[in-house]
């Protein structure tokens, strides 16, 4: 029977509702700022929505989109390769080259429309994709269509990867290796230095996702590339509008003069309606103040540095390295599930990541901090959690 | 390069943890449908055989495996 195979969620749906939980699919019925809503009927802090630089609402950004809307309409209602290419496309795409100091950019609809179209399409059969372990499922994607070779290497592990680049042997050339600045779930950061070393020594080509490391990572926000200070030897870097830039949409950028040969070929970017101008307006802006204004990054690892200090102080299983995305790791479902619950009681929204989202068998509670929290907006965080510990719902010694 | 029995071998003493009691692994149990094998866990076992015999194994050819004597039977095109 067709739907079968979907069974194991409909129970876990199932489950959920007799509990009365709603993690996923969370309905915000109001936005108040960029870090407070009513969701699900409740009024919370929101402590896991990767506006790392709180630009979502941002009057400058929202301004733009208004001016573009008036200007340009609701929608280009098409393809980059029809009629869908308006001058604010190029413009945008001028903007993120020369913010990389490269020649050549591609943005696209999403940023899974970005990593999953570049994977599909800079690969074919007969190539490799070595793909980090831990990658994003539209990297994955990618890989599935691309029809190359994929093999993976173990999670941020530079020998690993060097070892199976080796054992490509003359092929190493013929390889695409995929990394990520910042893993979205625990919030680590690639080792890029040594993953740069490995392929210089065996050959190859490195893509790196920044979707949750740019405006993040690197003294001029351009991410985790920037930070190791690495840029000359990436050949492709991707990122997303819907993070640091508070919208969507996403990006490649390269200083390979073939990437615009590329853009023709990416099924990702030709078969799908471009960007709504309003999106691209206030992604522009964003851009903009994210480098005219490096305080936003300071005060974003300020609230990092104070819920990574305060959950740890708690006891609590954090991830291994302080990031602007700091997750709890939770052994048993239930138990995370009801630490869900509790939050949301407690006025905070974060997100609950089950398997196989998060990286092993493990449930987080994941928050993303953002540099639009108030100091307060961190210590209520803090305080949410403490409550669960109190309560019992967590058992430092236990979980994790 | 190992021979078929070998990765055959290899695969039992790993799947012994993992199989339930009364199951007898052979070459005909299926990884997810005798042994319940989540996708994690199944790449979990991809990264021990690829350690245990030094090699990088193809995403690829899982589709393509569903029982143990599958596996062992790719590992030997791959080495071909």
């Amino acid at each position: 029977m067709l739907f079968d195979k979907f069974k194991y969620m409909a129970d876990f749906q199932a489950e959920l509702g007799a509990q009365d939980v709603v993690p996923f699919g969370a309905v915000t019925e109001k936005i108040l700022s960029a870090t407070e809503a009513v969701v699900n009927g409740r009024k919370v802090i929101l402590a896991g929505t990767n506006n790392y630089l709180g630009l979502s609402f941002d009057p400058r950004c929202i301004a733009a989109a208004q001016e573009a809307a008036e200007k340009w309409g609701t929608g280009t209602t098409g393809s980059r390769l029809a009629n869908g290419t308006f001058i604010e496309h190029q413009m945008l795409e001028s903007e993120l080259a020369a913010f990389y100091g490269v020649n050549h950019a591609i943005i696209f609809t999403t940023g899974f429309a970005a990593t999953m179209g570049m994977c599909a399409s800079l690969v074919g059969p007969g190539e490799v994709l070595l793909l980090d372990a831990d990658s994003h499922a539209s990297i994955y994607a990618g890989a599935q269509l691309s029809g190359a070779e994929i093999i993976r290497f173990k999670h941020n592990d530079p020998d690993d990867l060097a070892k199976r680049l080796r054992r490509l042997g003359e092929r190493a050339s013929q390889t695409l290796i995929v990394v990520e600045g910042i893993y979205s779930m625990l919030g680590d950061t690639a080792p890029l230095q040594e993953i740069v070393a490995a392929k210089r020594e065996y050959g190859g080509w490195l893509f790196v996702d920044e979707a949750h490391s740019m405006g993040v990572l690197g003294d001029h926000g351009r991410g985790a590339v920037e930070a190791a200070g690495i840029e000359s030897e990436v050949d492709f870097i991707a990122g997303t509008f819907s993070k640091s830039l508070g919208a969507t949409g996403g990006f490649c950028v390269s200083r390979h003069p073939e990437l615009e040969t590329i853009r023709y070929c990416i099924r990702s970017y030709i078969f799908t309606a471009s960007s709504s101008p309003l999106i691209v307006a206030s992604t522009r802006k964003a851009l903009q103040i994210l480098q005219s204004e490096p305080g936003l990054r300071r005060k974003l690892w300020d609230n990092a540095n104070r819920l990574y200090s305060g959950l740890r102080a708690l006891g609590l299983p954090v991830g291994p390295s302080l990031s602007p995305v700091v997750a709890v790791a939770l052994k048993d479902r239930s138990r995370a599930i009801n630490c869900w619950s509790a939050l949301m009681e407690a006025g905070v929204y974060v997100n609950l990541v089950v398997p196989p989202a998060s990286p092993s068998t493990n449930f987080l509670l994941r928050n993303s901090v953002s540099a639009a929290h108030s100091s307060a907006q961190i210590d209520d965080i803090i305080a949410a959690y403490a409550g669960l510990v109190d309560a019992g719902l967590i058992d430092a010694r236990q979980d994790g | 390069m190992a021979e078929y029995q070998e990765y055959l071998d290899f695969m039992y003493s790993v799947l012994e943890g993992h199989a339930k009691s009364g199951i007898v692994l052979s070459e005909t149990t299926e990884l997810v449908a005798d042994i319940g094998l989540s996708s994690l866990e199944v790449m979990e076992f991809v990264e021990k055989i690829e350690d245990q015999f030094e090699i990088s194994i193809p995403l690829n050819i899982l589709p393509d495996v569903n029982t143990v004597g599958d596996f062992a039977r790719k590992l030997r095109e791959l080495d071909a």
